[in-house]
């Protein structure tokens, strides 16, 4: 730690080299500060605390597939379940058909499944008197600069009513608040309706369900409580097909893309271009400064002081890149994700993004640093000062 | 003066990459080929040559600093032409989908097939519209189809991991309506009976998709009979006679899409108006070649995007391990450039010649990035829940030559970029200093 001054010094011996250096490992890490935070986004998603109570349960064959209303009470009778409820996939789009909207048309009592999105007691007591009311997320809302109060034409790309038109008009009685932006960023961009509008309305659904979601009231029996609604109806010509919701989200993802994948290649290539660019750099460093290196061990240094000030240099040129790359992901990411209104969410680097980028940044100081510190450790005293090394 | 200097080099520098980022193949031959010709023909171009002559042949004793520009831009381009070639891949899968002269014909205000429904009246008015092909026998060439979804067990999988597949009902004229669809492995489904044949792509990514085995679909066991290719995005579907389909999918006698084939590509317009002009009907025509072109706009652009963000933050990254290697190498060079500029070299050979060397390792790298992002991309199986589809598309990557060049263009101007400010610096360094100094 006392020499902590000496290596300072010489990290910022040549300012302009080690400046240029710097802005090589702060982007790296930028990029993967981003890139991890995309991931972590995927691997966390369904994965919340409330997430984990919920049981989603689909049609065995596809997700197109519908199931009876029937399900909703024999699900409810299974020991263990607090509350089912359930929601038909709408389809919904605002304006033109390219701005589709997430619409989902639901029972009553979906709110009560999910706490994380808040509805003020006026409001759900709106929705549920209104016939063709809607809740909206406050980022939807934002979005398309609607206010409680406002009729909304909203275009169904899969539903016509009875006339055979698929313009549906709501009115928008409540507004959704989402506390916990992290794990329920998408609950900000929800619109939702009343089934039983969308069942009366439609000549096409006639009293079927898209999905049913089951909250369980202890986390550790939901194992069993999920094989027991897929049992109600095994064998019928409804089977179906149930998941944590963690499970059915990451399946999901999975079938979107491979992003772990993607963003291990991405990075690999990074750092190895990295490790190559500040390896070079620490060399350089090393040799133009191998007369002082003699000096330093004339005045007493042993060789080993000087390997590990060279690695501790090397180091702290990763470490301070690697912060900075880091903040700045911290920074941007969030910042990216407010000016595409929701359509992007970049989280900030998380916990677990920092101690792996840290971690990496330690990794990659020592593997720069060795070749140029062992050199270090033997430069030749009488040689070096000689001019001849 | 610096000032004004360091701000009249940024516009330089902004002018020649706006110019640059529009230039064609072509622009920047024409760009080479004249600078050649000064180098060969002018007085201060062959100064320029024999400067980067030697800095070129002191290369190799500068290996490890110049690898830092060379894997630098390789890691950029590499990158960048991979990501993009996902989106070339995924855009050309679909529009290989599509053609001018064929329809695909949906309920309106469908943004895709599975929300669009067409009842047995509408088909027989499609049927009758004008502009339609007909066969031999002097029937339309029409395929009504039914297009569902079903889960599957996904290859290298858990156990329990299903994906999603689409399931297409077609009529007998699917095959031709579509032309690339070819029977590769066993024959086609018989009319009526629960047999469905299965695409390449499908094959490559669901389990147990093989010839004589037997299937699960809508409840009902189905025999496999046969694997079909189409280079396309319909071979990632499973398909089978839309009627069998719609028992077993409980979808009584309607549809949701027809494809027909055109008498020629200038026919659509008669088609879809008179469809559009037909009280009877509520639908929405478009070619084919239309239809997939939009489906894939999106999902293309977004790919883009992520690649050029991606690629633009690395080759910041590359760009400043350049001006770090070229700053260091000019550096080394001080005394020598001075002596030169000492004899009567004039500064803007100097310059050139740095730009030349810097610009070369530039090339290499660009090429190898390009070239591992061939060897290893190109043809690399992917697949994605694609857009306006109930299935997951499988698709391969390609590294088109454009890709190619797209990647050298970046290459070059990260060379561009990262070699100017150190050769003004060489250029520009007071001659007597340098020689005392160095």
């Amino acid at each position: 730690m006392k020499y902590l001054h000496l290596i300072w010094a010489a990290l910022f011996r040549r300012k302009g080299r080690t400046f240029l250096t710097l802005v090589s490992i702060i982007t790296a890490f930028l990029l993967f500060g981003l890139l991890d935070a995309v991931r972590v986004g995927f691997d966390q998603a369904g994965k919340s605390a409330n997430g984990a109570q919920r049981l989603q349960t689909g049609s065995k064959l596809s997700f197109i597939q519908l199931l009876p209303m029937s399900l909703q009470g024999r699900i409810g009778q299974i020991d263990g379940v607090k509350d089912v409820a359930f929601a038909n996939w709408f389809g919904g789009a605002y304006q033109k058909p390219e701005n589709q909207v997430f619409s989902f048309a639901v029972s009553p009592n979906y709110l009560d499944v999910y706490p994380e999105m808040e509805v003020s007691a006026e409001h759900r007591r709106a929705f549920a008197e209104t016939k063709n009311g809607a809740l909206v997320g406050e980022g939807l809302a934002r979005k398309f600069g609607w206010k409680v109060g406002d009729q909304v034409p909203m275009q169904s790309t899969i539903f016509p009513d009875r006339n055979g038109s698929q313009n549906w008009p709501f009115k928008i009685v409540g507004l959704i608040h989402v506390a916990d932006r992290k794990s329920g960023a998408w609950y900000d961009q929800m619109f939702l309706l009343n089934w039983k509008y969308f069942d009366d309305t439609t000549p096409w659904n006639q009293g079927q369900v898209g999905w049913y979601v089951t909250r369980v009231k202890d986390v550790n029996q939901a194992d069993r409580v999920l094989k027991a609604i897929d049992e109600i109806s095994a064998n019928s010509d409804h089977e179906t097909r149930t998941q944590t919701e963690a499970a059915a989200m990451s399946s999901w993802m999975k079938q979107v893309a491979d992003i772990n994948l993607i963003v291990t290649s991405i990075m690999g290539a990074v750092f190895f271009t990295l490790l190559l660019l500040a390896g070079n750099t620490m060399m350089q460093a090393v040799r133009e400064r191998t007369g002082e290196i003699a000096v330093l061990k004339t005045l007493g240094f042993s060789g080993e002081s000087v390997l590990s000030m060279v690695l501790a240099e090397s180091v702290l040129l990763l470490l301070i890149g690697g912060a900075v790359g880091l903040l700045l992901a911290s920074v941007i990411g969030p910042a990216v994700s407010a000016g595409s209104g929701g359509a992007l969410n970049l989280p900030a680097a998380g916990a677990a993004s920092w101690m792996t980028g840290i971690g990496l940044a330690l990794l990659f100081g020592l593997a720069v640093g060795a070749l140029p510190a062992v050199r270090a450790m033997r430069v030749n005293i009488t040689d070096a000062l000689a001019g001849r090394a | 003066m610096k000032f004004l200097k360091n701000f009249g080099l940024i516009l330089l520098l902004v002018l020649v990459l706006v110019a640059w980022v529009l230039m064609p193949w072509q622009g920047a031959l024409a760009a080479a080929v004249l600078l050649a010709a000064w180098m060969f023909l002018f007085r201060s171009g062959m100064q320029t040559r024999s400067v980067a002559a030697v800095g070129i042949s002191t290369l190799t004793q500068r290996l490890g600093s110049s690898a830092v520009i060379v894997v630098g831009i390789a890691g950029v381009v590499g990158v960048l032409v991979a990501l993009l070639a996902m989106a070339e891949g995924y855009a050309q899968t679909l529009r290989n989908s599509g053609s001018l002269d064929t329809a695909i014909v949906m309920r309106g205000a469908s943004a895709n097939e599975v929300s669009s429904s067409l009842s047995r009246e509408d088909i027989v008015q499609i049927e009758q519209a004008p502009g339609v092909a007909r066969n031999a026998k002097g029937e339309p060439i029409l395929s009504a189809e039914t297009v569902v979804a079903a889960n599957l067990p996904i290859k290298g999988g858990n156990a329990d991991e299903s994906g999603s597949a689409q399931v297409r009902g077609i009529s007998e004229a699917a095959f031709a309506v579509r032309p690339n669809a070819k029977i590769i492995e066993g024959r086609t489904f018989q009319p009526g009976l629960r047999e469905i044949v299965v695409g390449k792509g499908a094959v490559r990514q669901f389990e147990g998709l093989k010839v004589g085995a037997t299937l699960k679909l809508g409840n009902q066991p189905w025999t496999i009979v046969g694997i079909f290719a189409s280079g396309d995005a319909m071979e990632s579907e499973l398909w089978a006679d839309a009627n069998v389909v719609n028992d077993a999918y409980k979808r009584g006698s309607g549809r949701n899409s027809a494809t027909v084939k055109l008498e020629n590509a200038a026919a659509i317009k008669a088609f879809s108006e008179a469809l559009e002009n037909n009280p009877q009907l509520k639908v929405k025509a478009s070619t084919t070649l239309d239809f997939f072109a939009k489906q894939s706009e999106q999902m293309t652009k977004v790919l883009r995007i992520i690649g050029i963000v991606v690629g633009s933050i690395m080759a910041v990254g590359a760009v400043f391990g350049a001006l770090n290697t070229m700053f260091a190498a000019v550096a080394a060079r001080a005394r020598e450039i001075a002596t030169l500029r000492a004899i009567g070299f004039r500064g803007l050979p100097v310059v050139i010649a740095v730009m030349l060397e810097t610009t070369l390792l530039a090339l290499v790298g660009g090429l190898i990035g390009g070239g591992i992002a061939w060897l290893v991309f190109n043809g690399f199986e992917a697949s994605t829940m694609a857009a306006g589809s109930v299935g997951k598309l499988s698709f391969n990557l390609a590294v088109s030559p454009q890709l190619l060049w797209e990647g050298i263009k970046w290459a070059l101007a990260i060379g561009f970029v990262g070699g100017l400010f150190p050769a003004v610096r060489a250029a520009s360094l007071p001659v007597t200093t340098a020689l005392r100094e160095a």
